[in-house]
């Protein structure tokens, strides 16, 4: 394929790259892969996800009582499990960046001020940077049976209090 | 990066319905193949129009809302850590008749969402992706139908049957 680089059209430039007379303009070394990284991660943590979320969401929804068994003796039987504590931190991770990325494509898609975009993003980027923190931080910290907690709200197997 | 033949999958749309797309690579293809359809006839392209615009329009708006229910899903979950009345006391709300017929929609946008998807990474990394994308579409489709269908029906099940 010819690459659609090359122009003969000479504009000038502070840095002009020029091969057998020929100008590059648009590929400066100063550049960098961030983008092709982040197009790339959209596919990779997609394919992950997949299996991450179609297996919560049939743990969660599907198996036993469905939606109706979901209450704290749930969740602490579930991360009492590193299995499950692990599960759900990719999880966390790999769509709260994958989200956090497809919104700033659609932020930089439509917000066309400077200011608008730059705010926007900061915003996001607050955001998700604290529901990441948070999420983390619970699923570590988090005990199955707290103290002074009323027993019959508890997993079952935690000591009798 | 030196100067010499562009790598494709750098190019990338900046507007338009083809933004944030690195597929160029695929549409190339699908012009060399003869595929293509000529710009500015009403048959649209890879991304314009017909299908191929609306599956990413729906890709784009389900996309943003599983990323605020996600948002507001790692909180109500962060109640486990203020104490379990507090976590059961707001998870109880999910368990009501309006709210499970949200979270089906949910569910049926996730799926649309990661089917799709699949069929966006077919497209840009299988070499024949970009000819078949709307052979594609109906596969996507159809395994919706196959996965949210049977879901429903245990769902709505379990939401509409009481405990
Ligand atoms: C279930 C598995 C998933 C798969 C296979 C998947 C796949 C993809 C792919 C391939 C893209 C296109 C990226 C691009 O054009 O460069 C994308 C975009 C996006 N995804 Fe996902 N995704 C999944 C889950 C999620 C989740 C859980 C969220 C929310 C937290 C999400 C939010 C988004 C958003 C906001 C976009 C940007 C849409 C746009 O630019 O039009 N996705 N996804």
């Amino acid at each position: 394929m010819a690459t659609p680089l090359k122009t003969r059209i000479a504009v000038p430039r502070s840095r002009d790259n020029s091969v057998d007379g020929i100008k590059y303009n648009r590929s400066g070394s100063k550049r960098n892969n961030f983008e092709m990284f982040a197009w790339l991660y959209m596919r990779v943590s997609g394919v992950l996800l997949i299996v991450l979320i179609f297996g919560h969401l049939f743990v969660n929804l599907m198996m036993g009582d469905g939606v109706h068994a979901i209450d704290f003796g749930f969740v602490g039987g579930k991360w009492a499990n590193p299995f499950w504590q692990t599960w759900d931190l990719i999880m966390l991770w790999l769509a709260m960046i994958h989200g956090t990325n497809g919104v700033r494509t659609v932020i930089d898609d439509y917000a066309e001020k400077d200011r608008t975009r730059f705010w926007l993003k900061t915003l996001l980027f607050l955001a998700s940077g604290f529901i990441l923190l948070v999420g983390t931080l619970v699923i570590f910290t988090f005990s199955p049976c707290p103290t002074g907690a009323d027993p019959s709200l508890v997993p079952s197997f935690c000591p009798a209090p | 990066m030196t100067p010499g033949p562009a790598r494709s999958a750098q190019w990338q749309c900046i507007r338009g319905p083809l933004a944030g797309r690195k597929t160029d690579a695929a549409a190339l293809r699908l012009m060399k193949q003869g595929g293509y359809s000529v710009p500015n006839t009403s048959k649209g392209t890879l991304y314009r129009g017909r299908q191929g615009m609306w599956s990413w329009v729906a890709h784009r708006v389900t996309g943003i809302a599983i990323f605020f229910f996600l948002l507001v899903h790692v909180l109500d979950t962060a109640l486990v850590r203020v104490s379990p009345e507090a976590y059961n006391h707001v998870i109880a709300t999910y368990k009501n008749p309006i709210m499970g017929l949200g979270e089906a929609g949910l569910v049926a946008a996730i799926v649309y969402h990661a089917f799709n998807g699949l069929r966006i990474i077919l497209i840009d990394f299988w070499k024949n992706g970009a000819k078949n994308q709307k052979a594609m579409l109906w596969g996507v489709l159809i395994l919706w139908v196959i996965a949210v269908v049977p879901f429903l029906v245990r769902h709505l099940a379990i939401v509409f049957g009481g405990h």
